[in-house]
C-alpha cells in the first residue's frame, strides 16, 4: 500500500495491516521486523512511515465515559472528531485541540499536540490521566504520571517509538456553549503582534496568521485571533458545509506572486478589529477541516511544514532573521502561523517551550531543503528546535541539539527493547 | 425501533450500526461469533449515541441454530441488516472444495437460512425492512473471484425474489451492491483510490437508500455505471480479458 503523511512527501510502499483487538495487534507485533503505528496519517512528514506499518483505524472503540467527571477512556484509534461528535452536544470539549480534529487519540499523545491555548493549558498530555502501552514482548503496562513515569514521559511526544498506545483515559473540559467569543486584531509588524500576544495572555485561546512575504517595516504583519468559550448558547452546531480540493493542483499554481497576492488580500480584507464575534468551535479551531484534501493544493510533489520554536528572550531577534530570509527567498505560502507558548513540560521529546512558535508550509522543490538547512542554523543558534510531527528532513545533528534529552530517550528505547521493534523513517534519520 | 445486525463485526456493519444509532437512536442487537469484540462495540455505541446495544452470539453457517436464535430475540427486529460475508481465497477454492463450500455457505446458504426465518415473521407481522449486502462481484463471473461472485450473485437473486414475495405484505428488501470498500477484507489488495469507498461512505449510501425505500443501491454510486458497462461486454470478448 502506498502511504504518505499529510505533506504527501515522501510516498512509501509499505506493508500495512490493521488491527481491531489487542489479540490481533499482538499477533501482528510478534511477526519479525520493525514497524510503526500509522493512524490517520496527519503528521506531515515521515514519522508514521516505515516499510511495515500497523493501521490503528479499526481500533476505535470508546470504552468508558463518566458523565459526572467528564473522564473518557478509549482505544487509541478513536479520532478527536469522534470524541467531539459524541460529547460536544453533552457539554464536553477537549481541553487541547490542534488545528485539525481528524487525528487519532494515539497520534495526539505520540505528538503531544498543542493548541491555541498552550500558554494556559499546556500540551495534550496534560489532560491524559493514564495510558495502556503494549511493549515489544507483548506485555501491556499501565503508564501515568505516577505509574511507570519514565515511560509516560517518553511516550507523550515520543512519536510512537515507545510501544503501541492501546488505550488512553482523558479528562474533558465542561463547556456551556459550542461557540467561541472571538476577537480579531490586525497587527502591523512583528513587535506589535508580540506585544498583543503578551498583553492578552489571560485570554484562553490565541493564535496569529502571519504574512511571511511581507518585508521591511511590514515584516511580521499579522492577524491575531483571540477567543474564549462563550458562556451561553446552543451546544448544537450548525451542519458543516464541506468543500474539497478534488484534484491535486499543478505545482505552478502556488508561486511567489499568487501567494503574495493572496496574502495581501487576506490581510487587507480584514477589518482592523472584530470584537466578540460568536464563532462555532469547529470554525474557530479547525477552519481547514472544512476543505477536504487541502494538502492536494501543493501539487504532485507535496509539501512540508516547517515549525520552529524559539525561547522567548531570543524570539524577536531570531524570528526577524528567519522572516527576513523567508520573504527574501519568496518561498512562503498561505499558512504562516504564529503563537506564544507557555512553559515547557517534563516529557522527553515534547516540542513546545516558552517562547514563540512559527509554522509555515513550503512546497517541496529542489531549492527548498538547502534553504531550510540555513534556517535550521538560525533556529539552533537561538536555542530553538523543530517540531517532529511536521519534520521530514532535519538532520540527526539538528535534532540532537534541539532536543537535549534525546539521549535519555534513546537509552529508554534500548532498555525496553523498543529499538528493534518500533522504528519509522524519521527515527532512523534522526538516529534515535 | 429495533435493528438487528447479522455479522456485526464487519467494518461495513460497524459503520452501519453507528449510522443507524446516530440517525434513529434505535435499540440494537449485534450478532456475530466474536462476542468479545461485539461487547466492546456495543459499549462503544451505547456511550457515543446513548442507545441500547446488545451483543448476541450468532454463527451464519450453524444453520440449525438460526430458528432458536431468532426465537430468543425479544422484541423482534424492525430492520435486519445482513452483513456477514466471507471473501475466501479463489485459488484455494479451486483446489480444495472445502474452501469453495465455505464461501458459498457463508455468503449464500447462511443468508437463506436466516432470512427465510425472518421473512416468515415479517410476512406474518406485515412489517419490516431487510437490508442485504451483496457485491458488484456478483454481477459478472470473473476468473479472479468467481466463487465469491457466484455466492454473492446468488444472494442478490435471492434478495430480489424475497422482495417480490414480501412486497404485498409491505415488507421492504434493499439489495446493497458495494464496489471496493476499504476494510480488513481488502487491506491486502491494491485498489484504485477513486473507486474505493470507506465503510462510512457505504453506511451513508445505505442509510439514504433505506430512507428513500430504494430496492437496489450501488456504493459508491459510480459502480452502477461501471457495472452497466461491464455487463455489456459480450462473453466472447469478456473471456479473453484478464479481470
Amino acid at each position: 500500500m502506498k502511504l504518505s503523511g499529510w505533506g504527501r512527501y515522501p510516498v512509501v510502499d509499505s506493508q500495512a495491516q490493521s488491527f481491531a483487538s489487542l489479540a490481533e495487534l499482538r499477533r501482528r507485533l510478534a511477526a519479525p521486523g520493525d514497524l510503526i503505528v500509522h493512524a490517520r496519517g496527519r503528521s506531515y512528514g515521515d514519522s508514521a512511515l516505515n516499510d511495515r506499518v500497523l493501521l490503528s483505524r479499526r481500533f476505535n472503540k470508546i470504552l468508558d465515559f463518566d458523565p459526572l467527571t467528564g473522564q473518557v477512556t478509549c482505544e487509541s484509534g478513536v479520532t478527536l472528531a469522534e470524541l467531539l461528535e459524541a460529547f460536544l452536544p453533552r457539554g464536553w470539549f477537549l481541553p487541547v485541540v490542534p488545528g485539525t480534529k481528524f487525528i487519532s487519540v494515539g497520534g495526539a499523545i505520540a505528538s503531544d499536540v498543542h493548541g491555541k491555548n498552550h500558554h494556559q493549558q499546556g500540551c495534550f498530555s496534560e489532560w491524559v490521566e493514564a495510558l495502556e502501552l503494549l511493549l515489544p514482548d507483548g506485555q501491556v503496562v499501565q503508564v501515568s504520571r505516577t505509574e511507570n513515569r519514565p515511560l509516560f514521559l517518553a511516550t507523550c511526544g515520543g512519536m510512537g517509538l515507545t510501544g503501541v498506545i492501546i488505550t488512553a483515559s482523558l479528562r474533558l473540559l465542561a463547556i456551556q456553549s459550542a461557540y467561541i467569543r472571538e476577537t480579531v486584531q490586525r497587527c502591523a509588524n512583528l513587535p506589535e503582534v508580540f506585544a498583543r500576544f503578551e498583553a492578552n495572555q489571560e485570554i484562553p485561546y490565541s493564535v496569529a496568521w502571519i504574512d511571511c512575504l511581507a518585508s521591511g517595516e511590514h515584516l511580521g504583519r499579522s492577524i491575531l485571533m483571540l477567543g474564549r468559550h462563550a458562556q451561553a448558547g446552543p451546544l448544537q452546531l450548525p451542519p458543516p458545509r464541506p468543500l474539497t480540493v478534488p484534484l491535486e493542483l499543478p505545482a505552478f499554481v502556488l508561486n511567489k506572486h499568487s501567494v503574495a497576492c493572496f496574502n495581501y488580500l487576506y490581510y487587507h480584507g480584514k477589518p482592523d478589529l472584530v470584537a466578540d464575534r460568536l464563532t462555532p468551535v469547529e470554525d474557530f479551531f479547525f477552519p481547514l477541516d472544512r476543505i477536504g484534501h487541502w494538502n492536494r493544493m501543493y501539487g504532485r510533489r507535496g509539501f512540508t511544514q516547517y515549525q520552529l520554536v524559539l525561547p522567548k528572550a531570543a524570539s524577536l531577534k531570531g524570528l526577524t532573521k528567519i522572516l527576513t530570509r523567508i520573504s527574501a527567498a519568496g518561498l512562503g505560502s498561505f499558512l504562516g502561523v504564529l503563537k506564544l507558548f507557555g512553559p515547557e513540560n517534563d516529557n522527553l521529546l515534547s516540542f513546545p517551550l516558552q517562547g514563540y512558535t512559527l509554522a509555515i508550509d513550503f512546497k517541496i522543490d529542489a531549492q527548498l531543503f538547502p534553504f531550510l538547512e540555513e534556517l535550521d542554523r538560525v533556529v539552533l543558534d537561538h536555542g530553538g528546535r523543530l517540531y517532529l510531527t511536521k519534520d521530514v528532513r532535519m538532520s540527526a545533528a539538528t535534532f540532537r541539539r534541539g532536543y537535549p534529552r534525546w539521549e535519555e530517550f534513546a537509552r529508554l528505547r534500548e532498555r525496553y527493547g523498543l529499538k528493534t521493534k518500533f522504528n519509522s523513517r524519521q527515527s532512523r534519520r534522526l538516529g534515535v | 425501533m429495533h435493528v438487528l445486525i447479522l455479522g456485526a463485526n464487519s467494518d461495513v456493519a460497524q459503520a452501519l450500526a453507528r449510522k443507524f444509532a446516530q440517525a434513529e437512536r434505535p435499540q440494537l442487537t449485534l450478532a456475530s461469533r466474536d462476542l468479545e469484540l461485539l461487547e466492546k462495540q456495543g459499549r462503544d455505541l451505547e456511550i457515543r449515541f446513548q442507545v441500547k446495544a446488545r451483543p448476541v452470539y450468532f454463527d451464519a453457517t450453524d444453520f440449525a441454530s438460526h430458528a432458536g436464535f431468532y426465537d430468543r430475540l425479544d422484541p423482534k427486529p424492525d430492520v435486519v441488516v445482513l452483513a456477514f460475508g466471507y471473501l475466501g481465497d479463489q485459488q484455494r477454492g479451486q483446489e480444495d472444495f472445502g474452501e469453495a463450500q465455505r464461501i458459498i455457505a457463508v455468503n449464500f446458504l447462511g443468508a437463506v437460512s436466516t432470512l427465510e426465518i425472518i421473512a416468515r415473521d415479517f410476512e406474518a407481522r406485515g412489517h419490516g425492512f431487510i437490508i442485504g449486502i451483496s457485491s458488484v462481484a456478483g454481477e459478472r463471473g470473473r476468473r479472479s473471484n468467481y466463487l465469491y461472485g457466484a455466492a454473492k450473485g446468488a444472494l442478490a437473486l435471492y434478495l430480489g425474489g424475497l422482495r417480490n414475495r414480501l412486497h404485498p405484505r409491505g415488507v421492504r428488501v434493499l439489495t446493497v451492491l458495494p464496489g471496493f470498500v476499504a476494510t480488513k477484507m481488502t487491506e491486502h489488495l491494491e485498489l484504485p483510490a477513486r473507486l474505493l469507498a470507506t465503510p462510512e461512505e457505504v453506511a451513508e449510501d445505505v442509510y439514504r437508500a433505506y430512507k428513500k425505500g430504494q430496492e437496489i443501491v450501488y456504493t459508491k454510486g459510480l459502480w452502477k455505471w461501471i457495472m452497466r458497462l461491464i455487463k455489456m461486454i459480450p462473453e466472447k470478448i469478456f473471456k479473453r480479458l484478464s479481470l
